[in-house]
């Protein structure tokens, strides 16, 4: 499905996407957390890009796992360990490859929603980045099994992504700072799914 | 915004500088990092490491010394440091016996704190945690991630920090924290907001003859604004609420006066002289006061009252040898 140079690619197109989209994150966040998911996105995602060049011959395994460092160390708040950590866990998942298939996609997202759930302590349904995380993850699963083609089966994650991100406007927040607003919350989007919709979609972009 | 300082964006460098030019017999620096640790460190015990955001001083950094912590991670402003940030200062401090770590129940700060945990126990450091929630303000209906960690914390740093200095355990360090934080019950309120340097504006406005009770340390809103009130029906209110929370009837309490920043000292003793009445006409004990800036939020003016159960452990140890820059038992 990729090599590590394509991974190179990818997180070179997420790096942009989260730019252009820092503000929107940003204006998300406001009403309902602590107005900055975009700035510390983007932030984070500058340094990633900036120490590429360190990791861009190494396997797939640890250009993952210095994504996430990097992440860790700059983001802050909660976004920077719940990224951080979703990279690390899916470096860990296909640690040593050069190359991965569908399969080891599928492991690198399980092990990605996986860090996230413990890190966070969060289901879906707690109006957070789980709630599109997860649909997707699933999505793309049913895909894979089916036989799909990575174009294809990462067109489905998108879609199961932006749903979930939809219901998070449905839902109150009870994880996270934005379950200091309570009721309040209903109406406005996750930043956080919102983010991580992005960051699929970056994927899916070097895809056709 | 009116400020004694430089740049904004130096005010955490240049206040972790300032610390340790004015104490290089208790703390030092960690290169490259806004960690500060004991600067004889200490080997054949428990270390002790907590933090959180900057503008609580002098929590942390001012509680590193002999019988409380063993290193402070200072975070910007108001914000959680990074877990690399956590790790530096935990890698700087490992003992055989272990690190413990006291952390303030905040979303940022326990994820933070645990992310630098994991990458402890990966190069073999035994760490554990123990997470503080005094503030009985706030509970489940507003703040759904729990309760949050306020001055209360400063008596788990003193109590866990006199326990480690014995040689004790891991296992004992952490039980003795446990027990604090299941004893310790605050509660804050303010009456003028604070300014974090990088916002340049105040966090919430509050009108001249009104003040906001339940307030956090990051100036968090609290229960409710209300008309002002005198000092005597503000600290009827606060103790009910903590009152109502353990039942301490009978027994003996550690009380702490906790300055939020801008509080006059004379302020506090008033607030100290009604909680000490009140206690003793409901026949609680008081075993030690403390009157001062504890943890503070920037230049918020306000106060917030600890109290923490005592039995003889806790009581020894509340008594035992504490040299730090910011907190003396000698």
């Amino acid at each position: 499905m990729t090599d590590n140079k394509k991974v190179v690619e990818i997180i070179k197109v997420m790096a942009e996407i989260i730019h252009e989209n820092a503000q929107f994150l940003t204006d998300l966040d406001a009403p309902i957390g602590d107005n900055d998911h975009g700035i510390n996105m983007d932030r984070g995602f500058q340094k990633v890009v900036e120490d590429l060049p360190g990791v861009e011959n190494s396997d797939i395994g640890a250009i993952l796992k210095k994504t996430g460092m990097d992440l860790v160390s700059t983001v802050g708040g909660s976004s920077g360990p719940l990224y951080g950590t979703a990279f690390m866990k899916a470096g860990a998942a296909v640690a040593g490859k050069n190359e991965i298939d569908a399969d080891d996609f599928l492991d690198i997202m399980d092990a990605a929603v996986g860090g996230v759930q413990l890190r966070g302590k969060a289901e879906k349904g707690e109006k957070t980045m789980l709630d599109a995380m997860i649909p997707a993850v699933e999505a793309i699963r049913k895909g894979v099994d089916a036989g799909k083609t990575p174009a294809e089966f990462l067109a489905d994650g998108v879609e199961a992504a932006k749903a979930g991100v939809e219901y998070t406007k449905t839902i109150i927040a009870t994880k996270g700072r934005a379950s200091y607003v309570g009721e309040r919350s209903i109406g406005h989007q996750d930043p956080g799914a919102t983010s991580f919709t992005l960051l699929l979609e970056s994927i899916a972009a070097l895809y056709d | 915004m009116k400020k004694i300082i430089n740049e904004t964006s130096q005010v955490e460098d240049q206040m972790v500088d300032g610390l340790v030019k004015a104490y290089p017999e208790y703390v030092r620096r960690i290169d490259g990092t806004t960690v500060v640790v004991r600067s004889d460190k200490k080997t054949g015990k428990v270390a002790l490491i907590s933090g959180g955001g900057s503008g609580h001083e002098p929590a942390h950094a001012g509680y590193v010394g002999k019988g409380m912590l063993d290193a402070a991670v200072a975070g910007a402003v108001f914000t959680s440091p990074t877990p690399d940030q956590v790790f530096a200062g935990i890698k700087e401090i490992a003992t055989d016996q272990g690190v413990l770590m006291v952390v303030k129940n905040y979303t940022g700060d326990v994820m933070n704190f645990e992310m630098a945990a994991d990458m402890a126990r990966d190069e073999g450091i035994k760490v554990d945690e123990v997470v503080v929630n005094d503030d009985v303000a706030v509970d489940g209906s507003l703040y759904t991630v729990g309760r949050r960690g306020i001055a209360g914390t400063v008596f788990v740093h003193k109590i866990a920090g006199a326990k480690a200095e014995t040689g004790a355990s891991l296992e004992e360090v952490k039980a003795v924290a446990e027990k604090v934080i299941a004893n310790v019950r605050s509660m804050s309120m303010a009456i003028t907001p604070c300014t974090v340097p990088a916002a340049g504006k105040p966090g919430f406005e509050i009108a001249e003859d009104e003040m906001e009770i339940g307030i956090g340390i990051h100036g968090e809103p609290g229960t409710h604004k209300e008309k002002m009130q005198k000092a005597d029906q503000i600290v009827d209110q606060l103790l009910d609420k903590i009152l109502a929370d353990i039942d301490y009837a009978g027994s003996e309490v550690a009380v702490m006066i906790n300055g939020c920043g801008a509080t006059p000292l004379m302020e506090l003793l008033i607030v100290n002289n009604h909680v000490s009445d009140v206690l003793k006409s409901k026949n609680i004990k008081v075993y030690k006061t403390l009157v001062g800036e504890y943890m503070t939020s920037l230049e918020m003016e306000g106060f917030s009252i600890s109290l923490l159960k005592l039995d003889d452990e806790l009581k020894g140890l509340l008594d035992a040898t504490a040299d730090t820059p910011a907190f003396k038992v000698l």
